[in-house]
């Protein structure tokens, strides 16, 4: 099972980052490539993560599983996918109210882009919970899950900046990025036949939750 | 005789300058937020450049001792311009640089009103200090981002009849302003019959895609190339391009005007060229896809 989560943690980061990097060119037609733009991008990001750890870290105290981690990666992608057909509508609207490109820029990227970063940011503490055994463990853990994500970012940062816009348009990634989310609710949903309980422990015990993947 | 060796010192000079050679003295340097602005002398000639690198090519540059003349050969090609409208009323300009264009057609043209738009209040502020740049009552500076300014005037109806595309320098292409969406904002600024300059690049593959989008959104347009400089120039507009024997006429009446700046006619219609010269399948720039950058290094 260990492996499945940190494959799904790692597409999360990936995810996380392409989309952040694909925010500044989604704002530039209308907010131009100024550095406020990039700044309103990284404040939406940074907001929705931590927004997005703390619910993670509060979903993953009922009931944890591998069949609610997938729903985790649906939702995002349920949340990701309508920026392809409606960011130019709703930018199109800001760019007629706000005046000011910084604040437009803010303003559309929080319309955007925070409902699907919230619920990517919910993606590594809810790993951490279904990964860690014992509290002896738990540092070890979390330190090879921010690994296993943060590198899933660094790739989607460089695939994305180096390579996908070069072949792709900015709504094929969206779709590709969509489709990733999917098949990691898939993914983690079928697990679930193969993993008969979740990890039905608490944080004292050290008893090992049955079958482990 | 003076106009026909005018055009080849002013190469050499161009050549001397793009290549900021190690002797020439810095006389400014600041870190802005878009990039290193640096103001170097050699002699009388005074140019900015926006990297520290050495190799960098000049962005703009002013010979004191006749501070009309153009040194550069893609300032003079823009020029060209005048010659599909002589008159224009109202002129964008996206890019400041030293100023050199805005000053100088403020000076051609000086009922014209003058919007000049540049991303970089540093670079304002360098234009005025270091090269005589200032702002008057027929010539305003927005410190703004080009795309935003475009399509906001696009929306509120302006129309200009005279836009000029300037806004590269060089390290950085700004990929919003290449785009077939951009270039659709621009068309609707020009109305029926206003005129789009664009100084944009003639090597590597952005060639190609580059003059694809601009076809793909005016059609025919002039495109002129300097063999030696690397610089091309595309002018057009939103209706038919006038016949090349109306240029002819009006160039004839136009050159004593525009010969102080070092802006020759004869030579430069030369240059111009309807002909495609660049691969028409070539995939074309949009808002979706606009990986300007990484084309050019291919």
């Amino acid at each position: 099972m260990a492996v499945i989560v940190y494959t799904l943690a790692f597409v999360g980061g990936f995810c996380i980052m392409s989309l952040e990097l694909l925010g500044g060119r989604v704002l530039a037609p209308y907010f131009g490539s100024s550095i406020y733009v990039w700044g309103s991008i990284i404040t939406v990001f940074m907001l929705s993560l931590s927004v997005g750890y703390l619910l993670g870290g509060r979903l993953s105290l009922h009931h944890p599983s591998l069949g609610r981690f997938a729903l985790i990666f649906l939702a995002a992608a349920a949340c990701l996918y309508p920026l392809v057909y409606f960011s130019e509508a709703i930018m199109t609207w800001i760019f007629g109210q706000v005046a000011d490109p910084r604040y437009g820029s803010l303003l559309a990227s929080s319309i955007l882009f925070i409902l699907p970063t919230v619920i990517m940011g919910m993606i590594s503490p809810y790993s951490v919970r279904m990964l860690v055994r014992t509290t002896t463990h738990s540092g070890h853990v979390a330190g090879v899950l921010y690994f296993v994500s943060t590198l899933g970012s660094a790739l989607g940062t460089l695939a994305t900046s180096f390579y996908l816009v070069l072949w792709f348009e900015i709504n094929t990634i969206l779709t590709l990025l969509t489709a990733a989310l999917l098949a990691m609710a898939a993914i983690a949903a079928l697990a679930t036949r193969w993993v008969a309980s979740g990890p039905a422990v608490t944080a004292e015990t050290t008893v090992p939750s049955g079958k482990t993947a | 005789m003076m106009l026909r060796i005018a055009p080849a010192v002013l190469a050499l000079a161009a050549a001397l300058a793009s290549a900021a050679p190690a002797h020439a003295r810095i006389i400014h340097e600041e870190r802005s937020l878009y990039s290193t602005i640096l103001v170097n002398e050699q002699g009388p000639v005074r140019c900015l450049q926006f990297s520290i690198r050495r190799d960098q090519r000049n962005q703009s540059c002013v010979n004191q001792r006749r501070p009309k003349e153009m040194v550069f050969a893609y300032a003079r090609m823009v020029m060209t311009g005048l010659l599909l409208e002589p008159e224009p009323r109202r002129i964008l300009i996206l890019g400041l640089g030293g100023g050199t264009l805005p000053m100088a057609l403020n000076e051609l043209l000086p009922e014209a009103d003058i919007d000049v738009v540049e991303i970089d209040p540093a670079v304002v502020r360098v234009a005025r200090e270091y090269f005589g740049f200032a702002p008057t009552e027929r010539v305003d500076v927005f410190a703004q981002d080009g795309r935003v300014f475009v399509k906001r005037a696009a929306a509120q109806g302006e129309t200009y009849d005279l836009v000029i595309l300037d806004a590269f320098n060089g390290e950085y292409i700004p990929e919003h302003l290449m785009t077939r969406e951009f270039l659709e904002e621009v068309r609707s600024l020009l109305g029926g019959d206003g005129v789009l300059v664009a100084n944009t690049f003639s090597i590597s593959d952005l060639y190609d895609h580059e003059s694809a989008t601009y076809a793909a959104v005016f059609g025919e347009f002039f495109n002129l190339r300097a063999d030696n400089t690397g610089n091309r120039v595309i002018i057009t507009r939103p209706g038919r391009l006038p016949p090349t024997d109306v240029l002819a006429e009006r160039a004839a009446a136009l050159q004593d005007t525009v010969a102080p700046y070092g802006v020759d006619y004869d030579e430069l219609l030369g240059l111009m060229s309807t002909e495609p010269d660049w691969d028409p399948d070539a995939r074309i720039l949009t808002d979706q896809y606009s990986p300007a950058n990484l084309l050019r290094s291919r």
